[in-house]
C-alpha cells in the first residue's frame, strides 16, 4: 500500500472510532437490558461488516477520480477497456460472502430475538398488559391488578411479558434502552419480551403514527428493585380509585391523558378490547385467549358514534 | 339562503388558517395573472395547439419536468415548514394536525408527484432519441398518460386548500385511513388523486416497454442499447406489475370508506394488516422504480465524461434485471415488527440483503468506468461523483436496516427517516439532476450556467449531509418520525436545529437552480451543437439540438453499443463507414408518417378530474357528469381515424437546412 493510502485509511478509521464514540451514548447504543444489548451487538456486527467493504470503496473512490482526472496526461487512458472476467468476478464475489455471512448472523438473531421467546431467567416473568389508545398508554398488571397510565413500573432483572394490543388505530411499542418495539393492533395480543438489568428511568413511546396528538404518546419506565416495586404496588392499590367504567369510556376516547394509577382495573378489561370488535360467532385466530363475554354492544355504539358526527353522508351510502 | 352557503362555504374551504388564506389568495391572483397573460398576448391559441394538444414526446417530457419542478418547490417547501417546527422543542409554529398533512402531501408529493413524473419527463425526452425513433410506440396514450399525472396531482394538491389535506401518513396505513380514523375528506382527495395520476403511470410503464422493444433503430440489438433505455425497461417492467397492486389497494379502501366496505377495517371481519402488506408490494418495488432510471444515467454519465466505454455492460444489464425482480420480493421488511415470526422475517430479510449484491456490482463498474478513462468534471458529473459516496452510505444504511432484528431498534425512527432520504435525495434526485444538465442542450441547444450550477451542487450537498446526517443519530437516541413536537428534556435539540440549517441550504439551493434557468434561458449563448458536450456516446448526440419534431430525418442504423462514439473514432482515425451505415445516411428522403396533435387526451384528464371531484364530495350528479365525459371522449377517439399525417419531403429539407445553417451538424 502506498505511504498516502495508509495515511488516508488510518484518518478514515479514527473519524469512525470518532463517530461511534460519540453515539454510545444514544439510547439504542446504550443499551440496559439483555434484548437491547443483543441488538446492540447485531448493530455493531453489521456496521463492521458494511465498513469492510465501504471504506475501500471510498478510498478507491477518491484515488481513481484523482488519478484519471483529464489534466492528468500521465494516467494510462483504455478507452476501449470495458471487461475484465477476473475483476467482475471479484466483486460480485465479495459482496456475496459479505452478504452471505451477515445472513447467516441475521437469521440467526431473528431466531434468538424473537419478541415472543420468553427470556432465559430463573425468575417468573411478569406480565403487563398494553394497550395503545388515542393518545395515551394503558398499563394493566393483570396478576398485581392495578392500572396506570403513561407509566409503567418494572422490577429489575426480571423478565417481563408486555401482551400488546390496541383499540382501533396502529401503533409500536417501544422502549429503547430496553430493546425493539413491537405494532400494537386492533384485536391482537401481541407478546413482546423485554426486560431491564439495572434500575433507572427508561424513555418509551408510540413509533408508528396515530393521528394528531400522536406525539404525545409518550411514557417514562421506572426499573427498580424487587422490595421498591412491592412498595409502589402497594401505594398504588392505597392512594388511588379503581379504574371505573367510564373512565374507560373516556380513555377510549380521542384525548391526551396526564400520567395517573389505579387502585383496580375491570376484571379481563385487556382481553375484552381485544375481542372488542370480533362479531358474534366468529373465530378470531389472532386474539391468543377466548371464552370470555364480549362488549359488542359497546363497540358498536362507538365506532358510530365515530363516524356520525364526522361525515354522515358516507357511512350512509 | 345565505347561511346554507355560509356553512358550506366553511366545509369547503379550509379556514382559519393565515398561511393556508396567504395561499388561497396567492394561487387565485397568480391564476388570475396567468389567464390575463395569455388573453393580453393572445397566447391561447398558442398554448393550446403547441402543448396542450401535443403527442410531441419532448414536449410532453418538458411538460412534465416543469410540472415535477413545480411539485418540487411545493414539496420542499413542506419540508421547510416541518424543519422549521422541528427546529426546537415545544415550537408553537405548527399544530399537530397541520403538521401531520405537511408530512403526509411532502411524502406523496416528493415520490408519486415529484421523483415519478421527472422520471417520466427523462423518459419522454431521452429514450425515443436514444434508440433512433420518431415517437414512442404509442403517442396518443402518451399524452394521455401524462395529463391523467396532471389531473391527479392538480387534485391532490386541491386539497390544500379546499376540504383539507389527507393526514394520514403518505401510504395511509388504516385503520387511521379509514373513516373512524380520518373523516374528513382529504383522505378522499388522496385516493382519487393518486388512483388517476396512477392510471396515467401504468400507461407509461407499458407505452414504453412497447417502445424500447419494438421501436429501436435497425441494428440496435438489445445487447447494443444504451444504459439509460435499459434502465428505463427494468423501471417500466416493474411499473407493470407494481402499479396494479396499487390501484386495486387503494379501490379497496375506497371500497370501505366509500360504501361500508370491510376491507381493512378492525370490525366487520377486516384486516388492516393486509393492506400493508398490499401497499408495500407496490411501495417496494416503487422505489426501485425511481431509482433503477438513475442508475442508468449515471452509467451514461459516467461513461461519458470519463470518454470511456461503460465498464462491464453485461454485468450491469444482468444488475438492473436482477434488481428489478428481486424488488417484488422484498416487501415486508417495512413491517418486521408486525409479529409475522421469525421463518417470515429471516425470509425477507435475507432477500433484502441480496439486492446489495447487484446493486454493489454496479458500483464497482461505475468506478472502473472511470479507471482509465479521462475525467472531466462538468456539473453532470459533478452529481454522478457525488452520487457514489452518498448512494455508499445509503445502501449500508440500508443493509443495517434488512437486519431484521436490529431493525425493532431502528423502525419507525429518524434512522431510517435518514437513510431513505439518504437514497432518495443522494441516489434518485442527484441522478435525475445529472440528467436534468447532461440532457439539457440536447432539447434547448443550449447549455446551463456552470457558475450558478455548481453553487446549486455544493449547497445541495452541504445541506444534505448536514441535514441528515443528525438524523442517523437522533434515530437511535429514540426520536420517532412524525413527531410534530417533542419535549426539551429529550436532548434532540442541537442536532435538530443542525438539521434544519441543513434543509435550508437545500431550499437555497433549489433557488440556485431556479436562478440558473432563467439566467440560462436569458442569457447562455445559442450553441445549437448535435455534440453539446462533445463527448456524446449515443444516437441522439448526432442529431440536432433542439431536434426536429420528427428526430431523425432518415432512421439511422445501428452497428456498434455506443454507436456515435464509435463513429466520431472511425473519423478521426480515418476510417469509412460500414456500406449499411453509409447507405441509410445517404439514402433520399422520404416522407415521415407522424401521429396528429389531439385535444382528447386533456379533456379526458379533464372529464377524470370532475369526476374525481365528485368522488371526493360525493357529489352524484358530478360523478356521472364526469364518467360520461369520460366514455364520451373515448368513443370520440374510437371513431377518429384522422390521426396521423405525412411529413413531405420538401419540408424535411427545409427544416434539415435550417438546422445545419444554426451550426447544429
Amino acid at each position: 500500500m502506498r505511504p498516502a493510502l495508509r495515511k488516508l485509511s488510518i484518518l478514515m478509521s479514527l473519524a469512525m472510532l470518532l463517530v461511534l464514540s460519540g453515539c454510545s451514548d444514544a439510547m439504542v447504543l446504550d443499551p440496559k437490558g439483555p434484548i437491547a444489548s443483543a441488538q446492540k451487538d447485531l448493530i455493531l456486527i453489521t456496521v463492521i461488516i458494511c465498513a469492510v467493504i465501504a471504506i475501500p470503496v471510498f478510498i478507491i473512490t477518491a484515488v481513481i477520480i484523482w488519478r484519471y482526472r483529464a489534466s492528468n496526461k500521465s494516467a494510462t487512458y483504455k478507452p476501449e477497456w470495458e471487461h475484465s472476467t477476473k475483476l467482475e468476478a471479484t466483486w460480485w464475489g465479495i459482496p456475496a460472502v459479505a452478504i452471505l455471512i451477515l445472513a447467516l448472523v441475521t437469521v440467526n438473531y431473528t431466531y434468538k430475538l424473537e419478541p415472543s421467546v420468553a427470556l432465559a431467567s430463573d425468575k417468573e416473568p411478569i406480565e403487563i398488559q398494553v394497550t395503545s389508545l388515542d393518545w395515551k398508554w394503558l398499563f394493566t398488571y393483570p396478576e398485581e391488578n392495578i392500572a396506570t397510565i403513561n407509566h409503567v413500573v418494572i422490577p429489575e432483572d426480571t423478565p417481563i411479558r408486555f401482551k400488546l394490543t390496541s383499540d382501533m388505530a396502529m401503533n409500536s411499542f417501544w422502549i429503547p434502552s430496553l430493546g425493539g418495539q413491537l405494532y400494537s393492533m386492533s384485536g391482537m395480543a401481541m407478546t413482546l419480551h423485554l426486560q431491564a438489568d439495572e434500575p433507572g428511568t427508561y424513555y418509551g413511546s408510540g413509533a408508528n403514527f396515530t393521528g394528531e396528538y400522536f406525539a404525545h404518546m409518550t411514557f417514562s419506565v421506572d426499573a427498580v428493585s424487587d422490595a421498591e416495586y412491592d412498595t409502589w404496588v402497594n401505594e398504588v392499590k392505597a392512594n388511588n380509585e379503581p379504574l371505573s367504567d367510564a373512565k374507560v369510556e373516556e380513555l377510549l376516547e380521542q384525548n391526551v391523558q396526564e400520567v395517573q394509577y389505579f387502585s383496580a382495573f375491570p376484571e379481563n378489561l385487556f382481553y375484552d378490547i381485544v375481542t372488542k370488535y370480533v362479531e358474534e360467532g366468529a373465530h378470531n385466530p389472532h386474539a391468543g385467549h377466548s371464552g370470555h363475554e364480549s362488549h359488542d354492544e359497546h363497540a358498536e355504539v362507538n365506532h358510530e358514534d365515530h363516524a356520525d358526527h364526522n361525515h354522515e353522508e358516507h357511512v350512509n351510502n | 339562503m345565505l347561511e346554507t352557503i355560509k356553512e358550506f362555504a366553511g366545509e369547503f374551504f379550509v379556514t382559519g388558517d393565515p398561511m393556508i388564506l396567504g395561499a388561497q389568495i396567492s394561487i387565485a391572483l397568480v391564476s388570475l395573472a396567468i389567464l390575463f397573460v395569455l388573453t393580453y398576448f393572445k397566447k391561447w391559441k398558442w398554448l393550446w395547439t403547441e402543448w396542450l394538444t401535443t403527442v410531441d414526446h419532448k414536449k410532453i417530457g418538458i411538460m412534465y419536468i416543469m410540472a415535477s419542478l413545480l411539485m418540487l418547490f411545493r414539496g420542499g417547501f413542506d419540508a421547510l415548514l416541518m424543519r422549521i417546527q422541528l427546529a426546537i422543542p415545544d415550537a408553537g409554529f405548527l399544530h399537530g394536525d397541520h403538521y401531520n398533512q405537511i408530512f403526509t402531501t411532502h411524502g406523496v408529493i416528493m415520490i408519486l408527484f415529484m421523483a415519478m413524473p421527472l422520471m417520466f419527463g427523462l423518459f419522454n425526452v431521452i429514450v425515443p432519441l436514444q434508440l433512433g425513433a420518431r415517437d414512442v410506440a404509442f403517442p396518443f396514450l402518451n399524452a394521455f398518460s401524462f395529463w391523467m399525472f396532471f389531473a391527479g396531482a392538480m387534485l391532490f394538491n386541491l386539497s390544500f386548500v379546499i376540504g383539507g389535506s389527507p393526514a394520514a401518513g403518505w401510504l395511509a396505513y388504516p385503520p387511521l385511513s379509514e373513516l373512524t380514523g380520518s373523516p374528513g375528506v382529504g383522505q378522499d382527495f388522496y385516493i382519487w388523486g393518486i388512483q388517476i395520476s396512477g392510471i396515467g403511470s401504468l400507461a407509461t410503464g407499458i407505452n414504453f416497454v412497447v417502445t424500447i422493444l419494438k421501436m429501436r433503430a435497425p441494428g440496435m440489438k438489445l445487447m447494443k442499447m444504451p444504459m439509460f433505455s435499459w434502465s428505463t425497461l427494468a423501471s417500466c417492467i416493474t411499473i407493470m406489475f407494481a402499479f396494479p397492486i396499487l390501484t386495486v389497494t387503494l379501490f379497496l379502501l375506497f371500497l370501505d370508506r366509500y360504501m361500508g366496505a370491510h376491507f381493512f377495517t378492525v370490525d366487520g371481519g377486516g384486516n388492516p394488516m393486509m393492506y400493508l402488506n398490499l401497499i408495500w408490494m407496490w411501495g417496494h418495488p416503487e422505489v426501485y422504480i425511481v431509482v433503477l432510471p438513475a442508475f442508468g444515467i449515471y452509467s451514461e454519465v459516467v461513461s461519458a465524461f470519463s470518454r470511456k466505454k461503460i465498464f462491464g455492460y453485461k454485468s450491469m444489464v444482468f444488475a438492473l434485471m436482477s434488481i428489478s425482480f428481486l424488488s417484488f420480493f422484498t416487501w415486508a421488511h417495512h413491517f418486521f415488527t408486525m409479529g409475522s415470526g421469525a421463518d417470515v422475517n429471516a425470509f425477507f430479510a435475507v432477500t433484502t440483503m441480496i439486492i446489495a449484491i447487484p446493486t454493489g456490482v454496479k458500483v464497482f463498474n461505475w468506478l472502473f468506468t472511470m479507471y482509465r478513462g479521462r475525467i472531466t468534471f462538468e456539473v453532470p458529473m459533478l452529481w454522478a461523483i457525488a452520487f457514489i459516496p452518498c448512494f455508499v452510505v445509503g445502501g449500508m444504511t440500508g443493509v443495517m436496516l434488512s437486519v431484521a432484528p436490529a431493525d425493532f431498534q431502528f423502525h419507525n425512527s429518524y434512522f431510517l427517516i435518514a437513510h431513505f432520504h439518504q437514497v432518495l435525495i443522494g441516489g434518485v434526485v442527484f441522478g435525475y439532476f445529472a440528467a436534468f444538465y447532461y440532457w439539457w442542450p440536447k432539447v434547448f441547444g443550449f447549455k446551463l450556467n456552470a457558475t450558478l450550477g455548481k453553487w446549486a451542487f455544493w449547497l445541495w450537498n452541504i445541506g444534505f449531509y448536514v441535514c441528515f446526517m443528525p438524523q442517523y443519530y437522533l434515530g437511535l437516541d429514540g426520536m420517532t418520525r412524525r413527531l410534530y413536537t417533542y419535549d426539551f428534556d429529550m436532548g434532540w435539540l442541537e442536532l435538530n436545529i443542525l438539521s434544519t440549517i441543513g434543509a435550508f441550504f437545500m431550499g437555497a439551493a433549489f433557488l440556485f437552480q431556479v436562478w440558473d434557468i432563467v439566467y440560462s434561458i436569458k442569457n447562455a449563448k445559442r450553441e445549437h451543437k448535435a455534440d453539446s458536450w462533445g463527448v456524446g456516446r449515443t444516437l441522439e448526440w448526432g442529431i440536432p439540438s433542439p431536434p426536429p419534431f420528427y428526430n431523425y430525418a432518415r432512421v439511422p442504423v445501428v452497428t456498434e453499443q455506443d454507436d456515435f462514439w464509435e463513429k466520431k473514432m472511425r473519423a478521426e482515425r480515418g476510417e469509412a463507414d460500414p456500406a449499411i451505415v453509409k447507405a441509410a445516411e445517404e439514402a433520399p428522403l422520404e416522407p415521415i408518417h407522424m401521429p396528429k396533435n389531439s385535444g382528447i387526451p386533456i379533456i379526458m384528464s379533464g372529464f377524470w378530474f370532475i369526476a374525481g371531484f365528485g368522488f371526493v364530495w360525493d357529489w352524484k350528479w358530478m360523478i356521472v357528469l364526469g364518467l360520461i365525459g369520460v366514455i364520451a371522449t373515448m368513443i370520440a377517439r374510437s371513431f377518429n381515424y384522422n390521426d396521423d399525417y405525412y411529413v413531405q419531403v420538401e419540408e424535411i429539407e427545409r427544416i434539415e437546412a435550417a438546422a445545419a445553417a444554426k451550426g447544429a451538424v
